[in-house]
């Protein structure tokens, strides 16, 4: 039985105010307040408020035939629990049909899973999780990352958190001849089940469905489901879209929502049914495999990072800001995480994108202006991190500590693994093992040497 | 086609933009076989390139009839134009000019500069324009500036061939407002009397469509270009011995060009940047002023002037500059940017300046907010991934805006108006 998935994404940023250099170190907000809550409540308000009605009715209407799956980011979460909290009500309400279900994503809508060199994504991930629990009460048990970001590198990282599925792109590039309407594997790992997006349909529902010049306009729900029953022997359609497709991007006058409304009668009919993302995971096994050495995201033209990363300054911001990592998770300051989350959402490497600029969407007059302000930004988040260590301790000494401790813990991990495995190598790990503690009590004398000396020179300054 | 074109300076022997501009274009249009340029001048001297065009000096053309003996004819025409191209002209003397004051073979001297009888050049221009445009067939007459219009204007009554005038600055540019209303005279009459306008930027189409009440079905724009930088400029070296980040402005020091607000953008950055120098590089009436305000700042270990650059000096000053300013408060098009950009430095231009049009690979702001280019100079010189992109992109946007490309548009505009399409 063929079925149709259906998944919205829900995401707003934390948009930056106007923040000059020589706010660097005297001001410590970052937000535009004013902004972020006039855009959320007009979004609430035109699209996920009448949206939810019209899922909740649709769910009672088809006596839980219809399903649905959600994923929010973190910072949305947060900005609807402050200004908008009616729209988490009315969240748990769907929550509480049984027909909905949540998907995991990084708290921050960020890139987090790009960096392999430090544990940020499963932290966020996991942030994430507890944070849907918490407010839905439900353990997301399928994953999506932000921009439908995927990559053969993810994969394992993505399995080792537990996630039995995943969702992609349905992108060109790695489908090939291949169709998207089945369930895959990746070829890195394949414990986890891949669902592709369904590209073209899901633009037309997102993108088309009030473009008159489209050849297919007017869409109607009976001439969707027709398309859908036609497709010979595919198990799943999968349509992912923004959201705001309710009531933002398509107008409510356009008839958006009485097409969703109409859709679960249409496929019934067709003898097409709704499934969430598990669901569909659980009840199907891995066509094929597929492998993905680039990464692949949803972005509209080239499927692939360059609306994000493709210049040098967004290269540049990107990895500033992620050098902070190790610095910033040795903070326990609730001010400084939470400020951390914020910047990391990709929607501040968008807005530096000189190629796919798009004026509405973007608070800024430039991809320079956008640059400009972030990095400002970075800078005295940089210095507010740097405060909280004594700053008798340079930079290069703090990350080589950091980095000894990281091989340390690495070599523990080793270790425990390593016995089950075989006697000999423990062996030599534990001899390791004690050449590392030795050099370690050099080092120590060494800084202790050196502070010494400090004092020494201090002292004659002095006289 | 023959194109008959009026201008008032040419390289390698130039005054301001206006000349830079007239010979990137006209090269740029020389590309096509069949346009067949003649330029007049008032007064050129001898080295310029004519392998394109046709240079006619104006101040070698008899308006009154004369009848000098060929030895001092030779030794007056100084080889500028021959002796029959002299007796050619004569004949086509119609008008009586003697009220005008002449030489011994009946032209005018003109000063070819911008002096204080400039009102008296312009009508001396005019009455050459009524003699070289009878000297032969033209299809179509193209006046440079506000100067040229006069002459255009006449060339156009005696022909009735059209008339194409090309707006590179107005005088609401270069008075800040307070508008000379007898330039403001000839400018209007110009325009009204042209057959088609081409303005350097959009943002002077504007004015002349409102501030001169112009149809804007007449008014087209074609955005100025550059000439690729020679080798000999290619080779100068950046010479910075400071160890100091060193951000330019570079032009002439007048009210149009927005001197105080670097200055002012100087003080925000340097209260909390160290390592950086501001040069300000050019001279002008305001020069004096702007030293007072350095001075009053307390900035002036930091802030230099180096008076005015001729020729290389200011090549050598671009490169060896780390960033590039024009926080002019209206510039109708403003090439200097992209100079700087094709010597590789980062550039920070006005929102008032007609190039900022066609430059995205650029820092635009608007030329008041000094919060703005404080930060974004500040974000230059302390993040160098920065600087490097916009110095490659720059680079690489610069080299794509060609006079080849400036010149097809005038060429379109010339079909147009001769009806060819």
């Amino acid at each position: 039985m063929k079925s149709i998935c259906l998944y919205f994404q829900i995401h707003q940023p934390f948009r930056l105010k106007r923040y000059r250099f020589f706010n660097i170190g005297a001001d410590h907000h970052y937000f535009d307040d004013a902004n972020n809550e006039a855009i959320i409540k007009r979004i609430a308000k035109n699209s996920y408020i009448p949206a939810n009605n019209a899922m909740l009715q649709m769910i009672k209407e088809s006596n839980g035939e219809f399903k649905v799956a959600y994923s929010i980011s973190g910072l949305a979460l947060e900005q609807l629990e402050h200004y908008c909290p009616e729209v988490i009500d009315s969240f748990k309400k769907l929550a509480k049909t049984g027909c909905v279900e949540f998907l995991a994503e990084t708290y921050a809508h960020s890139f987090a899973s790009l960096r392999k060199e430090n544990k940020e994504f499963e932290k966020q991930v996991e942030a994430h999780s507890k944070k849907i629990e918490s407010l839905f009460g439900q353990k997301p048990t399928v994953f999506r990352n932000s921009e439908l970001l995927f990559c053969d590198d993810i994969v394992d990282r993505v399995a080792n958190m537990g996630f039995a599925g995943m969702l992609a792109e349905g992108a060109p590039q790695i489908l090939d001849w291949k169709s998207p309407n089945y369930v895959y594997c990746s070829t890195a790992n394949q414990r986890v089940k891949l669902l592709l997006k369904n590209c073209g349909m899901s633009d037309d529902i997102a993108y088309r469905f009030s473009d008159w010049g489209w050849r297919e306009f007017p869409l109607t729900a009976d001439k969707f489901a027709n398309w859908i029953m036609n497709n010979p022997d595919e198990q799943v359609v999968n349509l992912f879209m923004n959201y705001e497709v309710l009531g933002e991007i398509q107008n409510a006058n356009t008839g958006i929502f009485d097409f969703f409304k109409a859709l679960p009668n249409a496929a019934k009919n067709r003898g097409i049914r709704f499934a969430t993302p598990s669901e569909v995971i659980n009840n199907n096994m891995p066509t094929g495999q597929i492998s993905v050495p680039h990464p692949t995201t949803w972005a509209n033209a080239t499927k692939d990072l360059s609306p994000w990363l493709a210049n040098t300054i967004q290269n540049e911001a990107f990895n500033k800001l992620y050098a902070l990592t190790d610095k910033v998770n040795r903070c326990s300051d609730k001010q400084i995480i939470d400020d951390w989350y914020k910047l990391q959402s990709t929607d501040h490497l968008y807005y530096m994108s000189t190629s796919f600029y798009n004026q509405s969407f973007c608070p800024y007059d430039s991809p320079y202006d956008a640059f400009i302000n972030y990095m400002n930004v970075l800078s005295d988040f940089n210095k507010r991190v740097d405060s909280f260590f004594t700053a008798d301790i340079s930079e290069e000494e703090l990350n080589s500590l950091v980095k000894e401790k990281l091989a340390l813990e690495a070599e523990l991990a080793a270790l425990k693994s390593g016995k089950k495995v075989s006697k000999t190598e423990t062996k030599s790990e534990t001899t390791k093992k004690a050449t590392k503690e030795t050099k370690k009590v050099v080092e120590e004398k060494k800084v202790a040497k050196e502070t010494e000396a400090k004092k020494k020179t201090k002292k004659t300054n002095s006289k | 086609m023959k194109a008959l074109m009026f201008g008032w300076e040419f390289p390698p022997h130039i005054l301001g933009g206006l000349g830079t501009a007239s010979y990137g274009l006209i090269k740029g249009m020389s590309r096509h076989n069949d346009i067949d340029i003649t330029l007049v001048l008032p007064k050129p001297w001898g080295d310029e390139d004519q392998s394109f065009l046709k240079i006619i000096a104006a101040n070698k053309v008899p308006i009154v009839w004369q009848e000098p003996d060929s030895k001092v004819l030779n030794d007056s025409l100084e080889g500028r134009i021959t002796t029959d191209e002299y007796y050619n002209f004569r004949n086509c003397i119609c008008e009586d000019n003697r009220y005008i004051g002449t030489n011994g073979i009946g032209a005018v001297e003109f000063s070819g500069r911008y002096p204080d009888n400039l009102l008296e050049e312009i009508r001396n221009y005019e009455a050459v324009a009524g003699v070289v445009c009878r000297s032969n067939n033209f299809d179509i007459i193209h006046s440079h500036d506000w100067l040229t219009y006069n002459a255009g204007v006449k060339a156009k009554q005696i022909t009735g061939k059209p008339l194409v005038i090309h707006v590179h600055a107005t005088d609401f540019d270069r008075s800040r407002g307070n508008v000379n209303p007898t330039v403001y005279n000839i400018e209007k009459y110009g325009m009204d009397m042209a057959d088609h306008i081409i303005t350097v930027s959009n943002m002077t189409r504007d004015t002349v469509i409102n501030k001169y009440h112009i149809d804007p079905r007449k008014v087209t724009t074609v955005h100025n270009a550059v000439t690729p930088l020679s080798q000999e400029i290619l080779d100068i070296k950046p010479n910075n011995n400071t160890g100091d980040k060193i951000v330019t402005f570079l032009g002439r020091i007048t009210m149009q060009k927005g001197p105080e607000f670097f200055v002012q953008a100087a003080r925000q950055v340097l209260k909390r940047t160290p390592n950086v120098r501001f040069v300000m590089a050019g001279g002008g009436d305001k020069m004096a002023e702007m030293v007072d305000l350095a001075s009053a700042y307390g900035i002036v270990d930091r802030f230099h002037f180096t008076g005015f650059l001729k020729g290389k000096e200011v090549y050598e000053m671009l490169k060896s500059s780390d960033l590039y300013i024009m926080p002019s408060v209206s510039e109708p098009f403003g090439i200097s940017p992209l100079e700087a950009m094709q010597c590789g430095v980062p550039t920070i231009v006005s929102k008032q300046s007609g190039c900022a049009e066609i430059l995205s690979k650029v820092i635009k702001v608007d030329f008041w907010d000094i919060d703005a280019m404080a930060d974004a100079i500040h974000s230059i010189v302390t993040n160098d991934a920065f600087a490097e992109y916009l110095k490659v992109e720059g680079k690489k946007e610069v080299d794509e805006i060609k006079w080849e490309y400036a010149g097809d548009k005038v060429i379109n505009v010339y079909n147009q108006v001769l009806g060819y399409k």
